[in-house]
């Protein structure tokens, strides 16, 4: 209701127009992308796995996570270890112990993969699933944020998002606890 | 009670007033630590800025565009000119669904709007999910951090607050295990929760999409599993371009602890299937803050709460001293434009030392907004007779020469010869220190004799 007298009031208030800056790709830091990328998520409680093979990336998982009950992915180089999925009610996904996905795009000075969901097909499920694993290429990992965005830039999704480490909070005390709504664990297989 | 009235409250725990004035400094030296790893930070901030400025000098024109591509895009846009219009809003969407029970995730605008407390009255439950806020909820207290909201609190409060309501042991203070307790029981509540609302970090004009940050996923959970979403936003959170993002992302956590991005930022642009998505703009103050030349920059804060930790004065009067949603420095400058009478003491609350203007990093003139607005406020008579009497007195004493040579040397021998006299709590000067050492001579009296000598 009030649209119309607030933008009224916005206009008559805001100064006169100043251009915005150009942003700068402003050079990173380090030289080896993919070295501060294992060194970043590393320190954001990341796990990384250098491999060279989905039967890799599959004894480890067998191995890691042993206790999982329901391990869900798309990824057919893993269907011999996880469940497809339907999108459509996300509350279906409550037990799942690991989920399994790839990302194209990783961000070396941060440690995070970027998803969507033209790849992920239900939106809850990095989030519900008690461990998360990611798949990535090593080609895949960009060393600033300012050269990701060049990528994202004009994509179209309805949902996507920066993922680095799993869940967290220091909420009590400043004690960094791992595991707070969403993963307790996040684990990269760099390929 | 003023900002002082509750600092004193605050200072009488002594020991807890130290841990947590080392601990807020603790998170800025993370801070620092992230800061430096870029050799490209000033440059970052100084982008920042500008990109702010252009905001705020085509806000309404970005606010049109916003609107016009999230309506595209398949979310219903709401327009509040104030706290009351925003909750009667989102009090309606609740009533068409027949819904009385909410998660929430973090949002400091619905904080500032006491969304809450009103939605309560309508026999609404909110659950805030963010774990620091569900403490303080549980505690019946507001956030006194707009980052950590519960920093105030020890975990020996936390356990026993959940022992109290969620039936954890008694006595067990360890933040996994209680952070796991919470984990448990919030689980359920997004699991059968049919509406969330969340916060807005940062919406995009171009593409009306909007970005939610968090560390623990609680508003990816609420979000996700609800068939109505509604993400509340001042209409200042507005940025041009989706490119612009990496600007905002890379500074954001950094300066708010120091992290080099939160684990989930959370590009909302369309509804899922079935899903129904809201978006609440909301004033309160803001388009009239715009109007004031010396505190628009106030509107470019992107809240990440380095100012507070950073702040000598919050570190040591906690932020509920502030009586405001957002407390410390920059707070500080925000609320007199919400009302001028209720926030008087705020802009003194501050030694003016400027260092919340030099880890904003969005390059706000924090301290001199602080200054600015005590004129201000003295001018339109809000400040108080203690002040303006002092005030009085100090222009006389420092426009006179005899007095002030006579003030300085009594103060020098009360100091040395009858200390009782300023050493008792009728000297607010006294409370949480000691008094100095007199000196033996003025710096005037120092000065002529070194001048004389050399001559």
């Amino acid at each position: 209701m009030s649209r119309t007298s607030i933008l009224q009031s916005i206009k008559a208030n805001q100064p006169s127009f100043v251009e915005a800056p150009e942003v700068e790709n402003f050079a990173p830091a380090f030289d080896d992308a993919v070295e501060k990328y294992i060194e970043v998520l590393r320190g954001i409680g990341g796990t990384l796995h250098h491999v060279e093979s989905d039967e890799q990336i599959i004894s480890i998982i067998k191995a890691q996570f042993a206790e999982a009950k329901r391990i869900v992915s798309d990824l057919p180089g893993m269907s011999s270890i996880a469940q497809t999925y339907e999108s459509g009610d996300g509350h279906v996904f409550e037990d799942v112990d690991l989920f399994i996905m790839d990302s194209n795009l990783a961000v070396a000075e941060n440690g995070a993969v970027w998803i969507s969901d033209n790849e992920i097909k239900e939106r809850v499920l990095p989030f519900i699933t008690q461990h998360l694993a990611v798949i990535l290429d090593k080609k895949s990992i960009v060393p600033t944020m300012h050269v990701a965005y060049d990528i994202i830039a004009q994509k179209d999704y309805g949902f996507a998002a920066f993922i680095a480490g799993p869940s967290k909070t220091a909420d009590i005390e400043q004690s960094l606890v791992l595991g707070a709504h969403g993963p307790k664990t996040m684990t990269v297989f760099l390929k | 009670m003023d900002h002082s009235q509750l600092a004193a409250t605050f200072n009488k725990d002594e020991s807890r007033v130290t841990w947590h004035d080392e601990t807020l400094w603790w998170v800025r030296q993370k801070r620092d630590k992230q800061a430096h790893q870029l050799p490209e930070w000033e440059r970052l901030r100084e982008t920042a800025s500008r990109i702010k400025n252009n905001v705020l000098s085509n806000l309404s024109g970005y606010l049109e565009e916003f609107e016009a591509n999230a309506i595209k895009n398949g979310i219903t846009v709401h327009w509040a000119a104030d706290g009351k219009e925003h909750n009667a809003i989102v009090h309606s969407i609740l009533q068409k669904h027949g819904v009385n029970k909410i998660v929430k995730s973090k949002s400091m605008l619905t904080e500032e709007c006491h969304l809450n407390e009103y939605l309560h009255q309508q026999g609404v439950e909110v659950i805030d999910t963010d774990l620091g806020e569900y403490i303080v909820q549980l505690a019946k207290e507001p956030p006194s951090h707009i980052v950590l909201p519960c920093i105030h609190k020890k975990k020996e409060d936390i356990g026993e607050l959940f022992h109290q309501y969620l039936g954890t042991p008694e006595g067990n203070a360890d933040p996994q295990f209680l952070t796991n307790a919470a984990r448990l029981h919030l689980r359920e509540k997004f699991l059968t929760r049919k509406i969330a609302i969340t916060g807005v970090n940062f919406a995009v004009a171009e593409t009306g999409e909007f970005v939610v940050c968090t560390n623990e996923g609680n508003a990816d959970m609420g979000a996700h599993l609800s068939d109505v979403h509604i993400a509340c936003m001042g209409l200042e959170k507005l940025i041009p371009k989706r490119k612009h993002l990496s600007v905002f992302l890379r500074l954001l956590t950094r300066s708010a602890t120091g992290q080099p991005i939160t684990t989930y930022s959370s590009h909302f642009k369309k509804p899922r299937k079935n899903q129904e998505m809201h978006i609440v703009l909301v004033d309160n103050g803001r388009s009239r803050q715009l109007g004031r030349p010396d505190f628009r920059n106030s509107l470019k804060c992107i809240r990440c709460g380095a100012c507070m930790n950073t702040c000598p004065v919050y570190r040591r009067s906690g932020g509920h001293s502030y009586h405001n949603a957002i407390a410390g420095p920059i707070g500080s400058i925000l609320a007199p434009n919400i009302d001028m009478k209720d926030y008087a003491d705020l802009p003194f609350a501050s030694t003016l030392c400027g260092s919340c203007s030099n880890v904003c990093p969005v390059k706000i003139d924090i301290h001199d907004q602080l200054y600015k607005w005590r004129q201000v406020l003295v001018k339109d008579g809000h400040a108080s007779i203690v002040k303006k009497l002092g005030m009085k007195g100090m222009t006389f004493t420092l426009s006179h020469p005899a007095v002030f040579n006579f003030a300085g040397k009594a103060g020098r021998w009360v100091l040395k010869h009858t200390p009782f006299v300023v050493n008792n709590g009728f000297n607010p000067w006294f409370k949480q220190r000691d008094m100095p050492e007199p000196p033996k001579e003025s710096f005037a009296e120092w000065y002529k004799k070194a001048v004389s000598n050399q001559q």
